[in-house]
């Protein structure tokens, strides 16, 4: 819920152990169990995905080897179109957040500081109110949405309130980071107006803080079931269960998932090593 | 409603005349926020205190009183009490070997990004995985015969992203503890057990006692994780609304209504008391 704390977020100064300080046996103890530790915790985390990679290459026969299930992501009737809408949601996801709240944010960092804690538990307000409850208000709203349009990708008007605490949360960390007003304030007074102000001065200068955002965004959205399922709308999520409800032991259920969790894991790979490669250049 | 906020928000201002006027520059987003999470929780509340005539009254909420809906109340609170006691449990432990590693080494980077992917990896995905890994009729690792049983079966799975979770919201605490308090301790004899025992775990208390309580939040509201599970039975709460809003036979009319109201409440219970513990929280650390 309040995974805020955003991925690349940087570590905090004040450190409590520093490795020098501590009597050599007390050291050796703490790093057995640390090792124990990551070791378990290791295990407990990798094991259920090493399970589900391994069904999904697993032949016809027990203890034969097959790749079959992963062709079948291509081929599995209406897997495809869940897959292709469920990645345009997320690109308008991401675009429709940004565009929404960072202007916002920055103007209100700028011209109405009076509002910004208000401002601040209205973005931190949907964590408060679950997916399922939301839901069950909005079949009204949807209703009348599917009267002019009834297209899946409708799904983001929601999903961009579902991302809003932690887009927020990964934004107001980027804007905290720099002198948001003399940065206005100098650019301003040469002539910028308001809009080169925030795309070509304060944007660039959190690339990091926007892409944390947009990765966040792109998870949830990867991720979410309550809302598609619940307004009958096939996404990524919603096929597996169906397809999972019809046969439980289908292959293409186990490399799908896989798929799409190998996908995250990539995504996020690139953009903190993106990130990472710049400021290290700046710095 | 962006009218209300403005007159709320009638403090000091420090540009005059024209600070009412930079306010429209929130308007695009206090509109949008206004249809698409103030409009459905106000409609969630209002249907589920009016009659089918549409009149108010209040008297729909006794359906909270009936011993099929309080089943699912404590279902739901049994299982988040379970998966959030275990997972702040496992994950204040994994939270302090990552704190007391280097703070800019690799364990920890790796540990975060981790968490951070982890935290969010709930959904049907998850609960396949554990059907691959321990299911009573294919598992991988065993055949978990209790892999239905409510409330151990779901909650290992819940311990999933909860532990991570966990890990991010706990972390800033153990961070807090500074070393200073520690050597003050070892220079007044103290052992390690008593350092603990006298001054790191009271000092944490606090803080985990808050990140327990969002943990429980956080698992109050899933609900793909155990539908997937299991989408035969209703245990908790979420999964009986979806049962009550796509079928015509239910408890009243505005039985989704009603318990999606529950639901908030609950939520709002523990979110407070969570603030509230943050606070005291801070009083030490940092």
């Amino acid at each position: 819920m309040a995974a805020v704390t955003s991925v690349g977020e940087s570590v905090p100064a004040a450190r409590p152990a520093s490795p020098g300080s501590m009597q050599g046996s007390r050291r050796r103890k703490l790093n057995l169990f640390r090792y124990v530790v990551f070791t378990l915790f290791g295990l407990f985390f990798l094991l259920p995905l090493v399970a589900m990679v391994r069904f999904s290459v697993e032949g016809q026969k027990a203890g034969s080897w097959s790749l079959a299930a992963w062709g079948q992501i291509a081929s599995y009737p209406g897997l495809l179109s869940a897959i292709e809408i469920t990645l345009e949601l997320a690109v308008i996801t991401c675009l429709a957040v940004l565009v929404l709240l960072l202007p916002t944010m920055i103007w209100i960092r700028l011209r109405v500081q009076w509002f910004s804690r208000a401002f601040e538990f209205l973005c931190l307000l949907p964590l408060t109110i679950p997916a399922i409850v939301l839901v069950v208000g909005l079949g009204p709203i949807y209703n009348w949405i599917e009267h002019y349009n009834l297209s899946a990708l409708q799904l983001f008007w929601v999903y961009v309130i579902l991302a809003l605490p932690y887009a927020y949360r990964a934004l107001a960390t980027g804007l905290e980071a720099m002198d948001v007003k003399t940065l206005s304030e100098a650019a301003r007074s040469l002539g910028a107006n308001w809009l080169t102000v925030m795309t070509r001065v304060i944007a660039p200068n959190m690339k990091q803080a926007i892409l944390n955002a947009l990765l966040l965004s792109a998870a949830l959205v990867l991720g979410e079931f309550t809302i598609a399922e619940i307004l009958n709308y096939i996404t990524l999520q919603v096929a597996l269960f169906n397809i999972s409800r019809a046969t439980s032991d289908a292959r293409v259920l186990f490399s799908t998932s896989a798929a799409a969790l190998l996908f995250a894991f990539a995504l996020l790979v690139i953009l903190s090593y993106a990130g990472r490669r710049r400021s290290r250049r700046r710095g | 409603m962006a009218a209300a906020v403005t007159t709320a928000g009638a403090r000091p201002r420090r540009a005059g005349h024209l600070s009412s006027l930079s306010f429209i520059g929130t308007i695009p987003f206090l509109g949008y926020v206004g249809v698409f999470l103030l409009l459905p929780t106000g409609i969630v509340i209002w249907n589920a205190v009016r009659s089918p005539a549409g009149q108010f009254d209040p008297g729909a909420l006794k359906l909270l009183g009936n011993p099929a809906v309080r089943s699912y109340f404590t279902g739901s609170i049994e299982l988040c009490a379970v998966s959030s006691v275990i997972g702040a449990v496992l994950g204040a432990i994994l939270a302090y070997a990552v704190a007391s590693g280097n703070p800019s080494g690799v364990i920890r980077r790796l540990s975060l990004a981790g968490s951070g992917v982890l935290a969010q990896f709930g959904g049907v995905t998850l609960a396949f995985a554990f059907n691959a890994a321990i299911g009573p009729s294919n598992g991988f690792l065993l055949h978990a015969g209790w892999y239905y049983n409510f409330p151990w079966g779901i909650g290992l799975i819940y311990v999933y992203f909860e532990v991570p979770l966990m890990v991010l919201v706990f972390l800033p605490a153990i961070d807090g503890l500074k070393i200073q308090w520690r050597e003050a301790t070892e220079n007044l004899g103290g052992s390690t057990y008593q350092y603990w025992r006298h001054v790191g775990i009271p000092l944490l208390t606090p803080a985990f006692i808050g990140s327990t309580l969002l943990l429980f939040a956080n698992a109050l509201s899933a609900y793909a994780t155990i539908q997937a599970w299991e989408n035969q039975i209703s245990y908790t709460v979420p999964q009986q609304i979806y049962i009550a809003i796509n079928s015509e036979v239910g408890l009243a009319s505005n039985e989704g209504d009603i318990l999606a109201l529950g639901m908030v409440v609950l939520v709002a219970i523990v979110m407070t008391l969570y603030v509230l513990l943050q606070r005291r929280a801070a009083r030490w650390l940092r």
